[in-house]
């Protein structure tokens, strides 16, 4: 059960008036969260977890320091105010820090529902015996997770800032294995009542099936059909590498220098849009300022980065509503990233695709070289090669290296329908992509 | 906290539990962030709750909650036999711990300097001495220091009879230079990548570091990076140097060893391991000079401590012996599926984490080359050094990795310096070509401190402790 909005001002109010900083910020970060875990089609690991964090960011002059605890009594609260400034007061001036945002209006951005956050323990488990039955019955093991949670964010600063907002989270995957193939579905929503479990086994269980006996390719430069979710793996990645105002400004992005100028494919466009009722919404940053529409990239064309009240005052700018909890000297992220969806479906694709490569999702992405945008990662969980417009048989998983920005230069159709996929810190909502070259740099065993 | 554990304790007794287990946990960390001379980031966190883990219905269950009252203690224990009835639902066997582990004792990690008692007037002198030797460098665009310290104090009791107060310390800090030409980018850390090289240590692991001392090699360093040459495409001869070769160890070692990764259990998310129970005992993994082994028992190493979160004592495993995978790493329940006991690797990221095979200090035994003598002992190769980028398969068998640094080596010598330096290979494969490594002169154990792993997410402090090592026809300038 969440605090609510009038508990959480009452303990805001309460360290706002210990705190004798010359400005003072209190974040909020609690509520409930539950999974139930399943392998070899049986529950394995099933946890709850109930946590209240209270942040305290202090301001003396240019000097700032931050002190967190999830004790809520009165003594702790006063306790972690003190800390705070103590911290700021025992460091040296930061003359790139000005000051914490003032208070701007909130529009507000729906995420909360009741369904989800009340959730047991045993529908989930009910919802996971489904998928196991299906993977039985078809002589598969099943395994994955389902996640449900409902939280609360709330920030006040001695500027009048005064944001609250809840939100409930709910993600269902399943890695359905079959001997020597497997095969992945998920589904994530914020109603716990969108989630499919049948849909996701049948998707899943489906594409173990048809991964039995994979045969290996050469490695080499192909033709792909990329999944959403490994789309939304490779967006979140060219997120975290460039579309940040600190990146920018630190040099490090490939936006840097190149604002106003084409740099991928025309029919590319990717924007961050925390209001987006098809997303995860979430009204307001992790400073309370509210969320704007970023226009990231525009028909191939580097628009925009995102900001947060410190990177923004250093260009005179207002933040964009994307800071992440304080300290962070990471520097802003975009958490709700949309791409532009297109015309075309899988199956369209799927049949303009003379020799090719069909991929479900990738595996343990990471970057190798930053400004050029490479990656590299494994296929996972559902590839298969394609001929003449048909999926053929399945293949042994691929590493690719590709440059995302290169790889996104050349995409030949994109699927009109989008899905919402979780990514390391919030949500995508991207559609397929046929991409005419994209680089796969080895082979593996299975 | 003792009554608060018999509280939970008892109350996951009268619903059911035919066992139960509660951790009580409270963590401070202080953390220093500076970039480019300024303190961008200064936070205390204290974090504080606990966790109940029960057996009820022949299936488990987990609740945890920062609320640390007898009240809540009671709601938490029911709630966790709440969820492992859901659990039983959908349950392939009971639950089957083996022998009782009873254990009543206290542990502490030894340090001579509570870093918490450092100043941060000193802690922050020191990594702007260290930043200012960075920025003497031209060129240098970003510099950042970091230091990162921990207190945790833990209480395991179990409803065998266990009771176990442990507390922990660890230290860490490292710095960075980044070079930012056209289009290019590079740069170098020290000790190590990716923030900091720690230690359950005190102080006196900062002050042994000597980041001042190496700040304006590796802005050096990383400037000349940016006009070296790439590092070629090709089969070629690579020497690892220890810190890279820890990563090596953890990515294709330490995690396919973990027996519940072979059992299926991690399935959903990080993946299995090709280290499939048959093998164990017979399975080449690598040439016969590859000994590897887990032990938590090391003074000062991340990965160590008295006893795991299931209250096993901490002890020594080998799983690579001359070459021969041997042994996993085992928690109570996968260690008696096969008659055995736990190795004692159970580890949970804070009260509200169930404990899951982790590893501890995973360790590549040295050998007996000295670096020098191995150079020159190499014909034509490239010498790699500090991990830049890192990616492996869900099986654990194709991998790839980028360093920081290399150096051609030509006719046994350190030729030119090359960037963006890649190498890729299939782990028994790459193990087998192993034919040299260096002595225990050049072996250092290094702290990795972001291991990632279960769902929900946890991250554990681990270590590897490692010797620079030659491999034979690996595949490299994969980019």
């Amino acid at each position: 059960m969440l605090l609510g909005p009038d508990k959480i001002k009452a303990l805001v109010e309460q360290v706002l008036a210990h705190s004798r900083a010359d400005q003072t910020e209190v974040l909020v970060l609690g509520g409930e969260t539950a999974l139930t875990r399943f392998a070899n089609s049986h529950i394995h690991q099933n946890v709850a977890e109930r946590n209240v964090q209270v942040r305290v960011r202090a301001v003396v002059g240019r000097r700032v320091g931050v002190a967190s605890v999830n004790d809520l009594g009165e003594a702790a609260l006063r306790q972690v105010a003190e800390q705070a400034l103590e911290i700021a007061r025992r460091q040296p001036e930061n003359p790139g820090f000005s000051s914490l945002p003032g208070p701007r209006a909130l529009l507000p951005a729906e995420a909360f529902v009741a369904a989800t956050a009340d959730c047991t323990p045993e529908q989930r488990a009910q919802a996971v015996a489904s998928i196991c039955k299906l993977s039985k019955d078809t002589g598969l093991v099943a395994s994955g997770a389902f996640t449900t949670s409902s939280t609360e964010v709330a920030v006040a600063n001695s500027l009048g800032v005064w944001a609250y907002a809840p939100s409930t989270y709910a993600d269902l995957s399943a890695v359905i294995m079959a001997e020597d193939g497997s095969g992945y579905s998920g589904m994530t929503a914020c109603d716990v009542r969108e989630i499919d479990a049948e849909s996701v086994a049948v998707k899943a269980v489906d594409k173990a099936l048809r991964s039995r006996g994979p045969s290996a390719i050469e490695p080499g430069a192909y033709t792909v059909i990329l999944e959403e979710d490994a789309v939304a793996e490779m967006l979140s990645y060219l997120s975290y590498l460039g579309f940040s105002a600190l990146a920018v400004q630190d040099g490090r992005s490939f936006m840097a220098g190149h604002l106003g100028e084409h740099i991928t494919g025309e029919n590319v466009s990717i924007w961050d849009d925390g209001l987006d009722p098809s997303g995860l919404p979430c009204p307001f940053d992790f400073e309370g300022m509210p969320k704007q529409r970023v226009d990231l990239i525009q028909r191939g064309v580097a628009q925009g980065v995102v900001y947060d009240s410190y990177t923004a005052l250093k260009e005179g700018k207002q933040s964009t509503g994307h800071a992440l909890p304080a300290p962070n000297p990471a520097g802003p992220l975009p958490g709700n990233l949309f791409m532009q969806a297109g015309h075309s479906s899988k199956a369209r694709m799927l049949a303009s695709v003379e020799r090719g490569v069909w991929v479900t999702r990738f595996h343990y992405v990471n970057p190798v070289h930053s400004l050029k945008t490479v990656l590299t990662g494994m296929t996972r969980d559902g590839t298969f090669w394609i001929e003449k417009g048909e999926i053929t048989r399945p293949i042994k998983n691929l590493r690719f290296t590709q440059s995302v920005l290169e790889a996104l230069s050349c995409v030949r159709a994109i699927s009109a329908e989008t899905r919402l996929r979780p990514v390391f810190y919030g949500g995508v909502r991207v559609p397929a992509l046929c991409i005419e070259r994209f680089t796969f740099s080895g082979v593996t065993q299975f | 906290m003792k009554e608060l554990a018999e509280r939970a304790l008892n109350s996951a007794q009268l619903q059911g539990a035919t066992y139960a287990d509660v951790r009580i946990i409270r963590r401070n960390t202080q953390s220093i962030v500076l970039k480019n001379g300024h303190v961008e980031g200064l936070a205390q966190d204290e974090d504080q709750g606990l966790g109940v883990r029960v057996v009820v219905n022949g299936a488990w269950g987990f609740a945890s909650s920062s609320l640390l009252t007898h009240e809540e203690a009671t709601r938490v224990a029911g709630l966790a036999a709440e969820i492992a009835r859901a659990s039983s639902l959908v349950k392939a066997g009971d639950v089957d711990l083996g022998a009782p582990e009873v254990h009543v004792a206290r542990y502490e990690t030894q340090v001579q300097v509570d870093p918490f008692s450092v100043s941060l007037d000193e802690k922050i002198a020191l990594l702007l001495a260290a930043d200012a030797e960075m920025r003497r460098v031209k060129g240098i665009a970003i510099t950042e220091g970091s230091m990162e310290f921990l207190r945790e104090i833990k209480l395991f009791a179990s409803t065998e009879g266990s009771f176990i107060e442990q507390e922990f310390v660890e230290s860490g800090a490292g710095i960075e230079a980044t070079a930012v030409g056209e289009n290019e980018m590079q740069t170098r850390s020290f000790p190590n990548s990716f923030g900091r090289h720690p230690g359950k240590a005190g102080y006196e692991l900062v002050r042994d570091l000597q980041l001042v001392e190496n700040g304006a090699r590796i802005a050096t360093e990383a400037v000349a990076l940016l006009g070296a040459p790439q590092c070629p495409s090709g089969v070629t001869t690579v020497i690892l140097d220890g810190s890279q070769l820890a990563l090596q160890v953890h990515e294709s070692c330490g995690h396919p060893t973990e027996l519940d990764r072979v059992l299926g259990y991690e399935a959903s998310y990080a993946g299995t391991s090709f280290l499939t129970l048959e093998k164990r005992g017979s399975f080449r993994y690598g040439s016969p000079l590859v000994n590897i082994y887990a032990d938590a028992t090391i003074p000062g190493a991340l990965g160590s401590f008295g006893f795991d979160d299931e209250g096993v004592p901490a002890q020594r495993s080998p799983l690579i012996q001359n070459g021969i995978f041997v042994g996993y790493l085992t928690s109570r329940e996968t260690a008696a599926m096969h008659g055995e006991r736990s190795n004692g690797t159970m580890r949970a990221d804070g009260w509200n984490r169930i404990p899951i095979i982790r590893m501890t200090n995973i360790n590549l035994e040295p050998g007996d080359w000295e670096l020098d003598d191995l150079i020159a002992d190499t014909d034509d190769g490239i010498y790699m050094a500090v991990n830049k980028s890192w990616s492996i398969d869900d099986k654990r068998l194709n991998f790839q990795f980028g360093t920081q640094l290399a150096y051609e080596i030509k006719q046994g010598k350190l030729g030119r310096m090359l960037k963006n330096a890649t190498y890729t290979g299939i782990t028994p494969d790459f193990w087998d070509s192993c034919d040299a490594i260096c002595s225990a002169r050049h072996w250092r154990i290094w702290g990795l401190p972001n291991c990632g792993k279960g769902q929900p997410g946890q991250t554990a402090h681990v270590a590897h402790g490692a010797a620079p090592a030659r491999f034979r026809n690996v595949r490299v300038g994969v980019m």
